[in-house]
């Protein structure tokens, strides 16, 4: 098996069905058609305005659809409550500004939703966590805060918080966008590893080595409409729309 | 000078007097633990009904945030006088709401209530500016986690909007020990206001010592409340 091959499991992890989203006039989503299999690594690119972002955050409802259907391992999104709160919890989420609980220490951030909601021992959540620490690489960290951390730092104990919940899913909306360049490797390094160990994935993402790399389907987005879906060696040599080669032609002459 | 000096001096006679069973007739210091006893329980009282408005205030249920911000508006726009009075006239003296105790009990607390009622729409806006503070990733961060909007709120937004709100809670504690005098209009006649309308009655020439006394008596309070509220908002700040 290729790295850029999907394994071929059969078992859908997120499938989305005639999505539509506004913002007041402007259409946001529109048709959304889209399936992730379980282990697949889905990056989202396209402009910035595009949905990408509105697409990831309707798959755990931060931003509720206006109609169609999204479905997370063949069950339908249940409305705000109680069963939206535990299907959550199934889906980690990694957001551009990391959104660390800002009162609480690294270590605390990370055992907070294994304790409250998952009913974790706390001696237990705090093992574990203290391993997640360690395999994001900052366990020297735990007892900080977030602010006393780097950029980059607060985004691998993000991704720790989030692996916490022993998600079956991972969204990740512009995890790089926020950080300062010599940052930017040391999340991917750990998003990467995280592909690699078979974690289902949908990266909306800038970093277009990333994508290369590390994607075994590339969607690009634009104006709200998903124009072109293929493997990325496909997508990056071989784009077939002229907004896709617009979109490219921009930011890979650098 | 020395006329003054035995002006003082008489002053303090008039001040330190007592009766016939040799309890004082101006009991100063017990009027201002009574000021203090009622700042307490109402400032507890405000505290507490601040929390649950601003828990209403900032949740998904509209009819909630509807209920709140009525209540906050309607309490933050009436007198405190007039809803110390109503106290009286209409929830005692009308409805015949009482508490089994003596007349200056029942007095005194249906004051910490009007008074709570009054504050609480002050904490509750005190506590809203906090909310605030926290940006709304806090929140989404807590829900993508599986938290319920009941958890989100009580172990991520509302801790840290009381860390940004000492300030302003300060200030409306501040208010609320100084307010404690309107409660004189309530029947608590026993605290600072009355005792000192009283001294005032009984001792004319001495208006302004006696006016002197208790102003000076509210800022040795208050002073130390300012100083803690302004440390604690910088100790207690969410560094982000």
């Amino acid at each position: 098996m290729s790295e850029n091959n999907v394994p071929d499991t059969g078992e859908v992890a997120v499938a989305l069905y005639d999505v539509q989203k506004w913002f007041g006039d402007l259409h946001v989503l529109k048709d959304i058609n889209l399936s992730v299999k379980r282990g697949e690594v889905m990056v989202v690119i396209g402009p910035s305005g595009s949905g990408k972002s509105t697409l990831c955050r309707a798959i755990n409802r931060l931003e509720p659809i206006d109609s169609g259907r999204i479905e997370l391992g063949g069950v339908p999104l249940p409305a705000e409550g109680k069963e939206l709160a535990l299907l959550r919890a199934e889906v980690g989420m990694v957001f551009q500004s990391f959104n660390l609980f800002a009162h609480k220490t690294i270590l605390d951030n990370v055992t907070l939703g294994p304790i409250k909601v998952r009913k974790f021992a706390p001696s237990v959540a705090r093992e574990e966590g203290l391993a997640l620490l360690e395999r994001v690489g900052i366990r020297n960290q735990a007892d900080k805060l977030p602010a006393q951390l780097s950029g980059g730092q607060q985004q691998r104990a993000a991704i720790a918080r989030a692996l916490a919940m022993h998600p079956k899913l991972m969204l990740f909306d512009e995890p790089t966008s926020a950080l300062d360049p010599e940052m930017i490797n040391e999340v991917l390094d750990v998003m990467t590893d995280l592909a690699q160990s078979g974690m289902t994935m949908i990266v909306v993402t800038h970093e277009m080595g990333f994508a290369r790399r590390v994607a075994n389907r590339v969607v690009f987005m634009s104006d709200g409409e998903i124009l072109e879906e293929a493997k990325p060696d496909e997508f990056f040599t071989n784009p077939v729309t002229d907004r896709a080669k617009e979109f490219l032609a921009k930011i890979l002459q650098h | 000078m020395s006329a003054f000096l035995e002006y003082l001096g008489s002053y303090w006679d008039f001040l330190t007097q007592r009766g016939p069973n040799g309890e004082l007739t101006f009991d100063v210091l017990g009027a201002f633990w009574v000021n203090i006893q009622l700042t307490f329980w109402s400032g507890l009282l405000a505290l507490l009904i601040g929390v649950v408005v601003v828990a209403m205030r900032i949740s998904p249920i509209a009819s909630l945030r509807i209920t709140a911000t009525a209540y906050t508006n309607i309490f933050r726009d009436i007198p405190l006088t007039a809803v110390i009075l109503m106290m009286w006239l209409v929830v005692w003296t009308q409805l015949g709401v009482t508490f089994g105790g003596k007349m200056i009990t029942d007095f005194f607390i249906l004051a910490v209530v009007g008074l709570g009622l009054y504050h609480g729409s002050f904490m509750a806006e005190a506590l809203r500016s906090g909310v605030n503070t926290v940006p709304l990733g806090q929140a989404e961060a807590a829900r993508a986690i599986g938290l319920t909007f009941m958890q989100s709120a009580r172990m991520i937004v509302l801790p840290q909007a009381f860390r940004g709100a000492v300030a302003p809670i300060g200030n409306t504690l501040i208010a609320l020990i100084k307010n404690t005098t309107v409660a004189s209009v309530g029947g608590v006649s026993i605290e600072t206001s009355s005792v000192m309308s009283g001294m005032i009655e009984f001792g004319p020439q001495f208006i302004f010592l006696v006016f002197l006394t208790f102003a000076l008596g509210y800022v040795v309070i208050v002073i130390p409340v300012g100083m803690l509220s302004t440390h604690l908002s910088h100790k207690l700040a969410v560094k982000r």
